[in-house]
């Protein structure tokens, strides 16, 4: 599903990642760990198309095949990319409600569908706020505008399960979590698993690992990937720490 | 795409209702001096007392320099230069649209805003003005059952030449400012609304506004009375075709509400801004002013202001009466190289009376977009207080958005409150929409409708739809 090689990524012409090799199956789940500053979330952004600071020098992402680098943002997310958001933003007066109509129906119009009915719209919505738990009254306020940590991570995983992608990366969703919205959070990712689509987790620490659990584990370190391995390699992690990462790396 | 681009792409877009109606016009020639307010005057059979008025507007404006306080660039108008009358020819009562001008249909069915479709479908009254002269009013029946008076100006001046007489430029006297003097000495329609004591209007009354001649200034006058306890929901709307040439719009609106009325006054203001480069667009000075003349009376202007080069317009309340409120909720778009000076004034003049201010400006472009505020509260003015929210969205690094809050406070006892911010239309968010399949253009629309969504939700409904197409449209550019 998605593959990428010797990938090369500058921010301001400081190299951030240097040589990156990933391959991502339909049905797989992949854990990607590593310390502060690595490039974990630049490698999210960068799959999702995020322009202005990044810059690919070097290397090829393919998505289903085809060059991501031929599409938009809004195209990649058409195609099924989803990412979720280590910071989601506010966008003051735009509800949840019209911000997943708007989008549904652009991916909709995209894939030659006709926009989708008002009842078949409100039994997703209804879907998905089961899946995570969330208030209706949440869906009607502008989005992420004064929601707490837990509800911003929480209406990501709402907009996955509205979305439905392909490939779902989610970029730091356990940080800044209790443990219950933890689980919320984890149990909705697993129920949105399916044969036919992929996830990558994107952590700092293998406590969410206890609740979605990987069929892929991978290091990442100074902008490649070190080691890889299954589920076990992210408990050994945790034991032994990133120091042990670093010194294999010196 | 970077950013900056897509922003350029988004807001470049040009005006979308550029074209004009071919309708055999009745002209004044050329020129202002005292032969062309008796030939206006004439022309509309007025009486003695109107053309006396007209003239001493006239001879008052001669005395008057143009203001030049606004934050605004006007170029020299020479207003010898104005046709100040022109008129459909054929003048005759119609009863249905069938008797309508083809081609005048044609034009509305073009804005999507036909009488037909918004006589079936949203039960509005329409009086629908085209160049100067009213040509058409709908469920005037309605309106009679209930004593409601909707008509033209001409035919309020005509048919109820008491209440005009008692009214017009009570609220805006002639004196007031250079622009409401020469609409004074030259109006020649607009609308007229009385609502009886007691009755509650049934319906949105609606007028769309349309110029449509070269060179033919437009300068209508409008007057709206809610008599005690009364309501009304008053809509003016309006849209222009593409023209090279410069046109001066100097209307003036009056509203008076007396002792616990209430009336609410929509506009949605898409007048030709000009094309890109900044060639051509209207350029409108209007003098809009309310008063609450009785106590716990309300008067709320709803403004969205998309259209003209040039807007010059405060829409404005005098809260005379004790309890009385006022309030100016408005959206100001600036595009290309439009430049808007654009805000309210409240004067509290009565006890416990409130008033508040919604602003919310956008700009982008090369456009300049100012918000003037002033707040009045006299020395009498007991417990009397003003919220004042202003807002201004920038879209790119070559506008500007300036705001110059006045406050007179006078007594102690009252309370005002002005907040204001400043902010730009972010990547960020950009990033966050086009991520979940939302096109760049989509997504600015969504974000600029969220923003002065405080302010669109005050429209009646039929016309907030509308609206938010017009704040899209207005930002909308080649993509796509």
């Amino acid at each position: 599903m998605l593959s990428i090689k010797n990938l090369h990524v500058s921010i301001e012409g400081r190299e951030i990642i240097k040589g990156l090799n990933l391959e991502v199956k339909a049905g797989e789940v992949h854990a990607i760990m590593g310390p502060n500053g690595t490039g974990k979330s630049t490698l999210a952004a960068v799959v999702a198309g995020k322009e202005g600071i990044y810059e690919i020098t070097k290397g090829e992402i393919t998505y289903k095949g085809k060059r991501l680098d031929d599409l938009s943002v809004e195209e990649r997310a058409r195609e099924g990319i989803f990412l979720g958001f280590q910071y989601p933003v506010e966008i003051p007066g735009v509800t949840i409600v019209n911000f997943m109509r708007t989008a549904i129906n652009e991916i909709r119009n995209y894939k030659g569908q006709e926009p989708i009915g008002a009842a078949e719209f409100l039994k997703m919505m209804e879907e998905a706020k089961n899946l995570v738990g969330i208030h209706s009254k949440l869906t009607n306020r502008s989005v992420n505008e004064g929601f707490s940590g837990g509800e911003k991570k929480k209406n990501e995983i709402f907009q996955m399960a509205m979305l439905k992608p392909d490939l779902a990366i989610l970029d730091e969703t356990d940080s800044g979590l209790d443990i219950d919205a933890l689980k919320v959070v984890a149990n909705g990712v697993n129920t949105l698993k399916r044969p036919d689509n992929a996830t990558i987790v994107i952590t700092h620490y293998q406590r969410l690992l206890d609740f979605i659990v990987p069929d892929f584990v991978h290091v990442l370190y100074d902008g490649r990937i070190v080691k890889s391995g299954g589920k076990e390699l992210a408990i050994e992690l945790e034991a032994k720490g990133y120091e042990w990462i670093k010194a294999e790396n010196l | 795409m970077e950013n900056n681009q897509i922003i350029e792409q988004v807001t470049s877009g040009e005006y979308k209702y550029g074209f004009y109606t071919d309708i055999e016009m009745d002209m004044a020639p050329k020129g202002l001096n005292e032969d062309i307010i008796r030939f206006i005057s004439q022309k509309k059979s007025e009486p003695d007392w109107l053309l006396e008025w007209r003239l001493k507007a006239y001879r008052h404006w001669l005395t008057m320099k143009q203001p030049n306080w606004g934050h605004l660039n006007i170029p020299p108008i020479d207003y010898n230069d104005i046709i100040y009358y022109a008129a459909p020819k054929s003048k005759k009562e119609l009863q249905s649209l069938d008797e309508v001008d083809p081609e005048l249909l044609a034009t509305f069915n073009k804005l999507g805003i036909s009488l037909e479709e918004q006589k079936r479908l949203s039960g509005v009254a329409v009086d629908a003005v085209m160049d100067s002269v009213s040509v058409k009013t709908t469920f005037s029946k309605t309106l009679e059952k209930h004593g409601i008076i909707f008509c033209s100006f001409s035919e309020a001046v005509q048919k109820h030449p008491d209440l005009v007489r008692k009214y017009m430029g009570s609220v805006v006297p002639y004196t007031d400012n250079y622009f409401a003097a020469l609409n004074s000495a030259v109006f020649t329609d607009g609308s007229f609304c009385y609502i009886p004591k007691g009755v509650r209007c049934p319906l949105e009354l609606s007028t769309y506004f349309r110029i449509n001649a070269a060179n033919t200034g437009q300068f209508e006058r409008t007057l709206i009375i809610g008599d005690e306890e009364s309501y009304v929901s008053y809509m003016e709307g309006c849209t222009a075709p593409q023209r090279d040439e410069n046109q001066l719009h100097a209307a003036v609106v009056e509203i008076v509400a007396m002792k616990d009325a209430y009336v609410k006054y929509s506009t949605v203001q898409n007048w030709y801004p000009g094309n890109k480069q900044g060639e051509g667009g209207i350029y409108n000075l209007v003098t809009k002013r309310g008063i609450c003349r009785g106590a716990n009376s309300k008067i709320s202007w709803t403004q969205v202001e998309t259209g003209s080069a040039i807007t010059w317009k405060y829409p404005s309340c005098i809260l005379m009466g004790d309890n009385s409120v006022g309030e100016f909720y408005s959206v100001a778009v600036t595009n290309n190289y439009q430049q808007a000076d654009t805000g309210t004034k409240m004067i509290h003049l009565g006890k416990n009376t409130s008033s508040t201010i919604i602003s919310k400006g956008i700009s982008a472009g090369f456009s300049n977009n100012s918000y003037r505020g002033l707040v009045k509260i006299v020395r009498k003015a007991e417990n009397s207080r003003n919220f004042t929210q202003c807002d201004s969205l920038l879209l790119g690094d070559k506008c500007g958005a300036h705001t110059f809050p006045y406050i007179h406070d006078e007594n102690k006892s009252s309370i005002v409150e002005h907040e204001a911010t400043t902010s730009k239309i972010s990547e960020d968010q950009l990033f966050y929409l086009q991520q979940r399949g939302i096109s760049e253009e989509s997504a600015i629309g969504l974000i600029v409708n969220g923003y002065a969504r405080e302010v669109l939700k005050q429209l009646p409904m039929e016309f907030a739809v509308e609206a938010q197409k017009l704040l899209s449209i207005s930002l909308e550019g080649s993509v796509g």
